[in-house]
């Protein structure tokens, strides 16, 4: 009886500090959203430092997300990722043969020091990207695009003599090397945002070091970064020339790398909004704040047709074939990735580019292009072994040493050996710089592999396979695909003719089983649902917080 | 005193010997790592590679880098850190290591006082539930790895009870209460079960019973005579420990969201970040001769059979 009042005792004060600290979580989200009600604040988390705020020389996301939102280009990508103007007044004049583009730029565009941004801005930064001595790791997006940036960036030419001039302050003369069908695309990206050349010459090794050092012609501007920490905020810019659209007052950003973490203070309401991994996904399934976010990475496997001068079985279009089409693509989403990842049945990712004409998604128009087959895929293998003149089978598959890596592949290894009689699949998993020198030595025989996209073009992925480029590394080889990539890599004139032959090259790829794809990588992103129109774009940065806003009545 | 300096000017002699072969060493393993320290490595064409790497010097033979590196540090310049562009590595060290310091330094004095208390304690009263009490929670701070412990305390007392910050880094010792705890478990658990061995064995010799017979009380013994005593082992123990501990803490800094210092090196590391893994294995060398050298020290001021008179003078 006693021990009994005790347990109740014990019971009642457990109950007590749970349902306090409940309340405690209440009030402090009640607390988030009545502030909001005169300033609108969005809180969020990053999973890593900003690097830089060089854009001249930035690759992570991190610090795409913020110049993005801090500094505007001659477009930015909208709220459906499409074109929008930004510094651009209006669409440039095109000259007829596609090579020279003529931009104005707005009146009211204005540097948060008070300087007009002018067309030199552009040209400054576009002769610092391609500049050897700037060391840009994103140079070869002006590379062959900008005239004479190529031989800018192997020192050929001196920056000077790029082919981009400022007529007036106002006036933009953009000349390309070839014509570029996704020029506009590009302008979106953080490389070729403009910078003030006074400003950054003035603050020379200091500019972007921190907030402070640094200029604003965005929606936002960057303050409280001391360039290495790992706390920022973004608020409002009133010097922006489209400020009224700007609902958000200010945005805090923490880095948080540990998802457990994050997910506590997503669930005290620190947090408004983050990307979750697997196996914390499940712990939220059928929540309504769930969302899952679509990238343009697709995974795929790489069959290396010639290793150490030797053909492999790969060379063996068959083989290829029947392997590309032996593991379940669905289940490896469901179960082993299970962050909203969907199969890929093509090398394109959904929602990346649209028919010029049709206006259809690349991959509707084109399908499912090599799918999940498994008795398909024994005829194959049979015929394949036949021609080889063998009945065993033994290939190394190499991937990163990260635990997802790891259970993907074993994975794949137990898909392909109970479909393929006579396969050996031997795994190696080492670290990704390990990887990518293995992988530029032809040193492996079935690789798994991404790629997500620079731009928004379908060319942006078929052109690795063209035979000798550099991120071929398979020894795939096709006439006929080299010459479908050839004339859509500068074709402006008849762009639907252009879209045709991406379609057919593709095609082509899949048919021969030049790679396998795997799956287009989504990310589950849990958000409050007061969170509305944050833009979510596939290329360059990830995220544009101008639509963005509180809404106070959910 | 002419005995004190000449020793002690050679221990430093020695010192700077130490760091510079551990510095060479470091730079020729760390030449062995595969990749490039540029992040877009697999998108970079062969020629654009080797534009970047003759940019950063890193085309030239690894003597002459070594030479280079060599040469700058002579004159306390550490280089550029390639994560962090254009930021200098001792700046980047600059303003990572006050947190892990800040940390480290609270964790060692809260961990070896609370060990020491314990130990006593379990020494006295050998064999008894305290005994067995202490030596339980000295087991299980050794055993359960503190990144669990750091998810533990966040759970209950940050996101439950909401004592504490759940993580984040701002002014205010309240964000720092919890990693602190996370990281001394282990000190706590080391020297807890260190000074228990040691008073034990210490309480049975001679000069303790002479003490006693003397008439001193046995908790007056057991500080003044015992812990004294028991110290001398738990130094060496405490010191290098001590530096591993303010030197940061990957996971620990990771679910608090610490600025600290350690997961920079982890991540250098990873990243092929030339100057920061110099930087900051030459940081952390540098504290741990400097440590060992204060534990000489405090060995003479501890156990004055221990000095260094009596050990260079014939």
């Amino acid at each position: 009886m006693k021990s009994n009042k005790l347990m109740q005792k014990i019971g009642i004060a457990l109950t007590s500090v749970l349902l306090l600290s409940a309340c405690g979580n209440e009030s402090s989200g009640n607390a988030s959203s009545d502030g909001a009600q005169d300033k609108q604040v969005l809180k969020l988390i990053e999973t890593a430092e900003i690097p830089t705020m060089d854009s001249a020389i930035t690759t992570d996301a991190s610090s795409f997300n913020v110049l993005n939102n801090v500094n505007e280009g001659l477009y930015r990508q909208g709220p459906e990722n499409n074109l929008v103007l930004g510094m651009a007044a209006e669409e440039p004049a095109v000259s007829e043969d596609g090579m020279t583009y003529t931009f104005n730029i707005k009146e009211e565009a204005v540097w948060s020091n008070g300087d007009p941004v002018t067309a030199n801005d552009f040209v400054f930064a576009w002769q610092r990207l391609s500049d050897p001595e700037t060391a840009s790791e994103y140079s070869y997006m002006i590379d062959g695009v900008v005239k004479n940036a190529s031989a800018i960036l192997v020192g050929d030419k001196e920056p000077s003599e790029l082919g981009a001039k400022a007529i007036d302050d106002k006036t933009l003369e953009v000349q390309l090397e070839k014509p570029v069908p996704y020029f506009k695309d590009l302008l979106t990206l953080p490389m070729f945002l403009p910078q003030n050349e006074a400003y950054v010459t003035e603050l020379g090794s200091d500019y972007a070091s921190n907030s402070d050092s640094l200029l604003y012609n965005g929606p936002f501007e960057l303050t409280e970064w001391d360039g290495t920490g790992l706390k920022w905020t973004m608020v409002k810019s009133d010097s922006y020339w489209d400020a009224e659209t700007v609902q958000l007052d200010q945005i805090d950003v923490n880095v948080v790398k540990e998802t457990s973490t994050a997910l506590n203070l997503y669930n005290a309401g620190d947090v408004d909004r983050m990307r979750m991994t697997g196996e914390y996904v499940t712990t939220k399934l059928g929540d309504p704040e769930l969302l899952t976010e679509p990238t343009s990475s697709v995974f795929f496997f790489k069959f290396n047709q010639e290793r150490n001068g030797e053909k492999t079985a790969l060379a063996n279009e068959n083989i290829r074939k029947a392997v590309a089409m032996s593991f379940d693509k669905q289940g490896f989403t469901d179960t082993i990735l299970q962050n909203g990842s969907v199969p890929a049945n093509g090398l394109v990712p959904e929602g990346l580019a649209f028919g010029p004409e049709s206006n259809e998604d690349y991959r509707a128009e084109n399908g499912d292009l090599l799918s999940y087959a498994p008795e398909e895929a024994l005829e194959y293998w049979e015929a394949g072994l036949e021609e080889l003149g063998t009945d065993s089978i033994t290939l190394e598959m190499l991937g990163d040493d990260t635990e997802n890596s790891k259970r993907s592949l074993e994975y794949m290894q137990a898909q392909l050996e109970s479909n393929l009689p006579g396969l050996t699949i031997n795994l190696r998993n080492v670290p990704f710089k390990v990887r990518l020198a293995s992988s530029s030595a032809q040193d492996y025989d079935i690789q798994l592999s991404g790629w997500g996209a620079d731009y928004a073009d379908p060319i942006n992925f078929l052109e690795m396979f063209q035979s000798g480029n550099p991120n071929n590394q398979s020894g795939f080889s096709n006439e006929e695909y080299d010459a479908l990539i050839e004339s859509a890599q500068s074709n402006v004139d008849d762009l639907d003719a252009r879209w045709q032959d991406l379609l057919e090259a593709e095609q082509l790829l899949m048919e021969t089983a030049g790679i396998a794809p795997i799956y287009q990588r989504s990310y589950a992103v849990l958000e409050k649902p007061y969170v509305e129109g944050i833009a979510a774009h596939l290329t360059g940065a990830d995220y544009s917080y101008k639509w963005a806003f509180i809404d106070n009545d959910e | 005193m002419k005995n004190f300096m000449r020793y002690y000017g050679k221990r430093v002699l020695y010192m700077l010997l130490t760091l510079f072969l551990i510095a060479s060493i470091t730079f020729f393993l760390m030449n062995l790592l595969p990749g490039t320290p540029f992040t877009n490595e697999d998108k970079l064409s062969e020629a654009q590679l080797l534009i970047m790497q003759e940019q950063y010097g890193l085309n030239d033979p690894v003597i002459v880098q070594y030479f280079r590196y060599m040469g700058g540090l002579l004159t306390g310049n550490l280089g550029v850190s390639f994560q962090f562009d254009n930021t200098p590595v001792t700046e980047l060290l600059a303003s990572r290591v006050g947190p892990s310091l800040q940390i480290g330094f609270q964790a060692v004095i809260l961990g070896t006082f609370l060990g020491i208390i314990l130990g006593v304690i379990a020494a006295m009263k050998q064999n008894s539930w305290a005994d067995t009490l202490a030596t339980f929670m000295a087991i299980l701070g050794r055993s359960i790895p503190n990144f669990v412990f750091a998810v533990l305390l966040q759970l209950v007392f940050a996101v439950q009870l909401q004592w504490f910050p759940i993580a984040l880094w701002d002014d205010g010792f309240s964000y720092s209460v919890l990693p602190t705890i996370a990281l001394a478990i282990a000190p706590l658990a080391d020297s807890a079960r260190f000074i228990r061995t040691e008073m034990v064995d210490v309480l049975g010799s001679d000069y303790i019973e002479l003490a006693r017979a003397k008439g001193l009380s046995r908790w007056a013994v057991a500080f003044k005579h015992g812990v004294r005593n028991a110290l001398i082992p738990l130094i060496t123990l405490i010191g290098p420990m001590a530096v591993a501990l303010m030197t940061g803490s990957m996971v620990v800094e990771s679910i608090y969201a610490i600025p600290g210092i350690g997961e920079q090196f982890i991540k250098s590391i990873q990243s092929n970040d030339y100057p920061t893994i110099m930087g900051v294995t030459l940081l952390y060398s540098t504290m741990l001769v400097v440590i060992i050298l204060i534990v000489d020290m405090l060995y003479g001021l501890i156990d004055p059979r221990i000095r260094i008179s009596s050990k260079g003078g014939k």
